[in-house]
């Protein structure tokens, strides 16, 4: 624990990531065989870790009710599978979602800062976080200025995750790096500790806007800067892959990714999310089927 | 309360219940555990009993001699012991199809041949990989992705070259060698297999091999394909003894060429039998690799490459990374890293699918290990092993590593040939040079930089025959293998390794 948490404290950690080996490591720990009782477990897990997502301008309230009531109850008639550990929406349902999910322990998760692109004066986006919090968001998913970032303007980004970190409150913060627009593995590791000594609460992939979305290398990069910021400074930051995860077997590769990264301490709703929209169902049709021997047809679960 | 102190909190329970993740062996159960995932084996088949395959026939031998799975202790099946006459038998009947058939044979009929051995081989991938898992216990997922795939691409790349020698040494005539015998290693039975005979026969040699002492069954099993692809009798002769099998091989005045992998000690017995005779000769020996780490390396990839360097294959890899060489700036951090890394290799069933570490090969190689690792101990050396649970039977050995060693400790100058590394330091370029070097061996060599100028600059002054950057253990059948200095001579893969099989 012998660095501050201040920007000119970047260059304590080493930065440099070698693309072609982080891929290898990552394929290496997605071949792992998950089976039986290790694979319900999982399952029943990666239900508990999901930010049940829709983030689209249809959204509307009934969508959003709906959405809900499936985060609470995902399997219908039945207690075996746990509620989703949030529900995460744009500012205008966050009431709606907020009244939905009274009690349930679910919580809500707002995307905030001019969400996706984030190209919005400060003022506003402090504004927009003040007020999602006001509306009882517990979770706020913000967007880096990718642009100043790329820029070089690390300590503009500094300022910024602090900033809406203070607005947030007691909300915890998640930050979203939106990684497929940094697209060096070097850019994603520091983008990762700058968001960590800024006071992030969560470091999270991606929008879900711009592809390449979560992929299991960049979150690999990602969990070993969380590693490494945690040795330096004793600080414990979540991780948050969201886009493209649809597949039980992508599901349980993220897990693998983070037990064998950052140990099991960080197998919890509290320092792992996975957001997702078709995930959850894919997840309970798979546990059907460890329950049964059999594949049910999609039409037995609830579209919402 | 904000997330920061929540998960502080949260953090100092779960430390205070001892479960720590992955920091200590928890005495809690754990959040999450991989289930025992074993591949199937009923699937394969092994035979209680392999004769020698001569002249395209399973004939008897006089004597067998059991082998034992390394991680059950439990026999698996028996091999045939050859004796100096059934050797005799072998040369003979590769001469007779050397003189008789395949030198008449026209190339692209011997490239059909090898492309028919290695389709017969991708079909049965599977089996080869659980069987030279059982009989060498190398992990299931190691014996699938490197030593089957591998193997297959050298029959594939070679099969190639059979009819377009005259482009590979264009304005030069050649002939094959004629009857050449070889001699492989346990620790990659097949893949060593696949490595001598697909240049032998692309260049129209036939074949003697003979199989180590602990992994018979994978040429065994090769030979059934060989059998099946039809290949005219003769042309292959596979046999199984130890080394007074080997030396009748060596010794055999019809012989043509040796082509030896193994240790550096019977290396130069064999060059001192083959002195004064025509055969050519190519050794393929020990290593003691330095893998080189600077301060602006990627640190997380680099300590992927060190693990990979040092415990693929439990160390049992003759071009092993087993000399760790850390720029003293970063050695705190890498030490580190390499602990917390350690801590999540999984060490046990080699059948298991999620197993990184398997079995040590046999009794004699796990009671060398032991007492190399015990010099280490009693040199003054620092061990760091991490704290996991070992099967009750079978031959088992920690993933460990030595800090505070010197070049003087026997455990930096002699090949181990197991799941022991060594960590050194250096300050500069220059010592990095110099501490690589300094050794008999030179077979392979790591660096690990950001800087591309740096890398070149090191592979042009380490004395290795492989150099990797930022990468480590990379085969391919196009790319040459072998060693300076008591590494060997004459390399394998590659056009190189063609030319090691021709008379020009």
């Amino acid at each position: 624990m012998n660095i501050t948490t201040e920007i000119n404290s970047l260059e304590s950690f080493h930065l440099a990531v070698d693309e072609t080996g982080a891929k290898e490591r990552a394929a290496s720990i997605a071949g792992r065989s998950i089976k039986k009782e290790s694979k319900v477990a999982a399952i029943k897990m990666a239900v508990q870790m999901i930010d049940l997502t829709t983030l689209e301008g249809k959204d509307s309230e009934g969508k959003v009710h709906a959405l809900c009531q499936k985060a609470m109850r995902p399997l219908e008639g039945s207690n075996e599978i746990p509620h989703v550990a949030a529900v995460c929406v744009y500012p205008n349902l966050v009431k709606t979602a907020k009244h939905a999910l009274q009690g349930s322990g679910v919580h809500v998760a707002s995307v905030a800062t001019a969400f996706p692109s984030g190209q919005s004066p400060m003022k506003l986006k402090l504004d927009e976080v003040k007020r999602v919090v006001q509306l009882g968001a517990d979770e706020v998913d913000m967007v880096i200025s990718r642009g100043e970032f790329l820029e070089g303007n690390y300590k503009y980004l500094y300022d910024e995750v602090k900033a809406i970190k203070e607005a947030c409150g007691e909300a915890h913060l998640k930050v979203i790096l939106e990684t497929g627009e940094l697209e060096t593995f070097d850019n994603v590791r520091k983008a990762s500790i700058i968001s960590m000594l800024a006071g992030a609460d969560f470091i999270k992939t991606s929008t879900g806007k711009v592809q390449p979305a979560a992929t299991l290398p960049v979150t690999l990069v990602m969990l070993e800067a969380i590693r490494d910021f945690y040795n330096e400074t004793g600080i414990i930051v979540g991780m948050k892959p969201a886009g493209g995860i649809k597949t039980t077997k992508d599901a349980i590769a993220y897990l693998c990714l983070v037990k064998e990264t950052l140990g099991e301490k960080w197998l919890t709703p509290d320092l792992f999310r996975m957001g997702a929209s078709s995930l959850l169902n894919d997840l309970l049709m798979q546990y059907k089927k460890e329950q049964t021997g059999v594949y049910q047809s999609a039409d037995y679960f609830s579209n919402d | 309360m904000t997330f920061r102190e929540k998960s502080a909190a949260l953090h100092s329970v779960r430390s205070a219940n001892g479960s720590t993740g992955s920091s200590s062996a928890a005495s809690k159960k754990p959040v999450w555990e991989y289930a025992p995932s074993p591949e199937a084996k009923d699937h394969i088949e092994i035979k209680p009993q392999y004769d020698l395959f001569i002249n395209g026939k399973w004939q008897k031998a006089k004597k067998y001699f059991a082998t034992v799975n390394p991680a059950t202790e439990e026999k698996i099946s028996e091999a045939a012991l050859a004796s100096k006459d059934d050797v005799n038998r072998a040369v003979l009947s590769a001469e007779r199809a050397y003189n008789k058939v395949w030198s008449k044979t026209p190339p692209k009929e011997r490239a059909k041949y090898i492309f028919r051995i290695a389709r017969i081989m991708q079909e049965k991938a599977r089996e080869f990989a659980v069987i030279e898992t059982m009989d060498g216990g190398k992990p299931i997922k190691e014996s699938k992705s490197v030593d089957v795939p591998l193997a297959l691409a050298h029959f594939f790349y070679y099969a190639g070259w059979a009819d377009k020698l005259k482009y590979a040494f264009p304005n030069s005539a050649f002939s094959p060698v004629g009857v050449v015998g070889q001699i492989i290693p346990w620790n990659f039975p097949l893949l060593m297999a696949a490595w001598k005979i697909a240049p032998a026969l692309a260049c129209g040699n036939t074949v003697v091999i003979k199989s180590a002492e602990t992994t018979p069954l994978t040429l065994y099993k090769l030979a059934e394909v060989i059998q099946e692809a039809g290949l005219p009798e003769g042309v292959v002769n596979i046999i199984s003894g130890a080394g007074e099998t080997g030396a009748a091989i060596v010794n055999h005045p019809k012989i043509q060429k040796i082509a030896f992998t193994g240790s550096t000690e019977v290396g130069k017995l064999i060059m001192r039998s083959v002195a004064g005779t025509d055969k050519k000769l190519t050794l393929e020996l020990g290593g003691k690799a330095a893998n080189i780490i600077f301060e602006d390396a990627p640190i997380d990839q680099a300590v992927e490459g060190i693990v990979n360097g040092i415990y693929f294959n439990q160390g049992h890899v003759c071009c092993a990374g087993s000399r760790l060489f850390v720029q003293e700036s970063v050695k705190n951090l890498v030490v580190k890293k390499l602990k917390h890394r350690l801590r999540s290799l999984r060490v046990g069933d080699p059948l298991d699918k999620n197993t990184d570490v398997g079995a040590i090969n046999s009794k004699m190689q796990l009671n060398k290990i032991t007492e190399l690792v015990n010099s280490g101990i009693e040199e003054g050396c620092s061990i760091y092993q991490p704290e996991c649970e070992l099967p009750k039977r079978g031959y088992f050995f920690k993933p460990t590593f030595f800090t505070n060693v010197a070049q003087s400790n026997r455990i930096a100058q002699e090949e181990i040939f197991g799941p022991v590394l060594s960590v050194l330091t250096f300050r500069t370029p220059r010592e990095a040079i110099e501490k690589a070097n300094n050794t008999q061996y030179g077979l392979s060599a790591g660096i690990w930089t950001d800087k591309g100028s740096k890398i070149f600059k090191m592979v042009g002054a380490i004395k290795a025959g492989v150099v990797w950057s930022n990468t480590y253990n990379k085969f391919n059948p196009a790319s040459p293998f072998g060693g300076y200095k008591e590494s060997g001579f004459g390399r394998e893969g590659g056009l190189q390794g063609l030319k090691e099989y021709l008379k020009f």
